[in-house]
């Protein structure tokens, strides 16, 4: 009997060993990983300072290289970002709190379908479907409200526009962040929510008091991962866009920026030598931009969860 | 072993005295033979690879469209047996030099692979359209900006619609701009000020990545105009362009005939047979806005490849490869004097 409590005793500490020793080396390997892209990175990408215009497709440093293609990253992203977060934080609260219960979970399915759909399915519906189909909502802004910088036009005839572009990008997001939002806004402690429901609260009154503080934190997680796919997506936008460097807020024309993700993959395959470590530099901005737009979200989730008291 | 290479040489030899292909020794070559380089070239190069892999089964052939660029930097650092390129090699930075320093001696360079570029345009009820070299210079850097501008109107018979004008040009890096861009350099006089590059110059107009993308576009929107590679119009009204007096469609006969009437470059080795497109050629029936891929090799070869790699372009020369080619690609066969010559110089692949 007592040996029986020591053999169990011993294969636990073993177990316990085990599932220590596989977490932590799962923590390393994503930390070695991290340091080997930035290594990579920042190796082929710094002999990109001494590149010319021969390798800078015309421009005449790095920095008039990559300033274009970090305008066009961030406007699309951006831009995605208006469109899908409210989205995607409306459809999760349909489906979690406001629609009955099985029409919310067909709901859910139909959105979490859009993940499983390729991102070149999606350049080619932006080009075939989307874009045409935007064409004369894009010809009334330019009509109408060409005094914004925005619509200023000429309008694009292909409608293959960056605002197409963020468009396809805000449905690729989508699910990610309505997946998300989804499981936080269900795990909303019931007795919180039948309180403020006791209080005599409407249900938009407790979605307001109970659901969102408590899924504050969560809700900026969830979009920032959205923006990483948004910063980081490449072939649907390589497809849609219409890319031709310039640095414009007009967001309905044919001439647009390039993003730094669909810049490489259109220009990698043609280039060599000082033009490969260009596209590798640009990379490590992109690279840069995604950590310091995580760390910013990371900070501002801090200092909200302080200044509530949690 | 030795008599096992010595039995290869032999039947290789064999072979070799042989033109046609198909009537080389049962056992056929063996081995790998590995080329890199033009995209534009990579349904040619599959319909050669599955005819010489046919013939040779023990052979394997294997090209990586990775792209001109990166094709001719693998050949020259020996990565590559042989590599295929919508631009000669370029003396001017040094490329020739550096082939020569690969190989040993002068590198072999002859044109395997030649396409007409045709001009697609999306203007509904419009099925004719006739242009000449500076309109269409004034439509891609953006001068011209309505179909029914006099510019096109005073080449057309027909009523051209007042549709604005979105010109569409590659977004990605490509052989075919670089030969748009040469086209017009060399046609449009002040029109066009821009150097050939395959880089699309301007900052203009709309951009779209690849054949396929740049198809996608100009069927999308109405109004739009490209140029794509002959082969992949994808059902798209088709221009014709001024030749001399005459407009001309695109055909593989045009862009063979316009090739047969270019002269060599001047300058280079012997073995180098890069042509100086003749663009503004005014043979008869002469379409000289196309594209010509080269294959680059070396004149020699260690013993245990030369009979592959020899026998591989050769094949891609002979007059039944540039024919499968055509079947394949909708590229133009070499015109015959120059297939001959190209054959011939692929024939001096020696040992080394």
């Amino acid at each position: 009997m007592s040996t029986d409590v020591w053999a169990g005793t011993a294969r636990r500490r073993l177990a316990d060993h085990a599932f220590a020793g596989t977490t932590r080396s799962a923590g390393l390997v994503i930390l070695l990983a991290l340091v080997g892209v930035v290594v990579f990175l920042t190796g082929e990408g710094l002999p990109a300072l001494t590149a010319g215009a021969v390798d800078l497709r015309g421009h005449g440093n790095l920095v008039a290289y990559l300033w274009p293609l970090l305008f066009g990253t961030v406007l699309a992203a951006a831009l995605a970002m208006l469109i899908a977060a409210p989205l995607s934080i409306g459809v999760a609260l349909a489906t979690s709190h406001f629609a009955p219960r099985p029409v919310g979970r067909a709901i859910g399915y139909a959105v979490d379908l859009l993940a499983a759909i390729p991102s070149v399915v999606y350049g080619l519906w932006g080009i075939g479907v989307l874009g045409p189909w935007l064409v004369p909502i894009y010809q009334w802004l330019g009509e109408h409200l060409s005094w914004l910088p925005f619509f200023s036009g000429p309008v694009s005839a292909t409608g293959r526009t960056i605002l197409t572009a963020a468009v396809v990008l805000a449905i690729m997001v989508l699910p990610i962040v309505t997946a998300i939002a989804r499981e936080i806004f269900t795990q909303t402690p019931t007795l919180q929510e039948e309180a403020a429901l006791a209080l005599g609260a409407t249900r938009w009154e407790m979605v307001r008091l109970a659901v969102l503080p408590h899924a504050r934190a969560g809700l900026v997680s969830a979009v920032m991962l959205g923006l990483g796919r948004a910063l980081g997506e490449t072939m649907a936008v390589a497809m849609v866009l219409s890319a031709t460097g310039v640095v414009t807020l007009d967001l309905t024309s044919s001439t647009n920026p390039s993003t730094i993700a669909a810049n490489i993959a259109l220009n990698f395959p043609e280039s060599s030598g000082l033009a490969v470590n260009a596209l590798i530099a640009s990379g490590l901005v992109l690279f840069a931009l995604t950590l310091a737009v995580n760390v910013a979200a990371r900070a501002v989730v801090a200092s909200r969860a302080r200044s509530l008291g949690r | 072993m030795a008599v096992v290479a010595l039995g290869l040489t032999l039947s290789a030899c064999a072979a070799a005295n042989e033109t046609q292909l198909t009537s080389q020794h049962e056992a056929g070559m063996s081995g790998t033979v590995n080329g890199a380089g033009s995209s534009a070239q990579q349904a040619a190069q599959e319909a050669w690879r599955a005819s010489f892999q046919k013939a040779n089964p023990s052979a394997t052939v294997n090209y990586n469209p990775s792209g001109s660029g990166a094709g001719r930097e693998q050949f020259l650092s020996g990565g590559a047996d042989f590599a295929g390129s919508d631009a000669a090699l370029d003396p001017a930075a040094g490329e020739v030099a550096a082939a020569r320093k690969r190989c040993g001696a002068d590198a072999i360079e002859v044109p395997d692979y030649v396409s007409p570029i045709a001009i697609v345009y999306h203007l509904p009820g419009v099925a004719h359209l006739r242009l000449d070299a500076r309109t269409l210079a004034g439509i891609f850097t953006g001068k011209v900006t309505r179909w029914n501008d006099p510019a096109i109107a005073a080449l057309n018979s027909t009523t051209l619609p007042s549709t604005p004008i979105t010109p569409v040009h590659r977004s990605d890096s490509s052989g075919t701009t670089d030969n748009f861009t040469d086209y017009l350099h060399a046609t449009a006089g002040r029109a066009w000020t821009a150097a050939p590059s395959g880089d699309w110059p301007l900052r203009s107009g709309e951009g779209a990545s690849g054949t396929s993308g740049m198809v996608s576009a100009v069927r999308a929107g109405r109004g739009a105009i490209a140029y794509v590679d002959e082969s992949q119009t994808g059902g798209l009204s088709v221009a014709s362009i001024r030749v001399g007096t005459k407009f001309v469609a695109p055909s593989a006969a045009g862009a063979a005939k316009a090739l047969s009437v270019s002269a060599l470059e001047p300058g280079r080795p012997s073995v180098d047979l890069a042509v100086k497109v003749d663009r503004n050629t005014t043979a008869p029936g002469a379409y000289p806005l196309m594209l010509t891929s080269y294959v680059i090799a070396c004149p020699s070869y260690p013993a245990a490849r030369v009979d592959l790699v020899k026998g591989y372009l050769a094949h891609v020369v002979s007059a039944e490869g540039q024919q499968q080619a055509a079947r394949a690609a909708g590229s133009a066969p070499l015109p015959q004097r120059l297939q001959k010559k190209a054959a011939a110089l692929i024939d001096t692949i020696a040992s080394s």
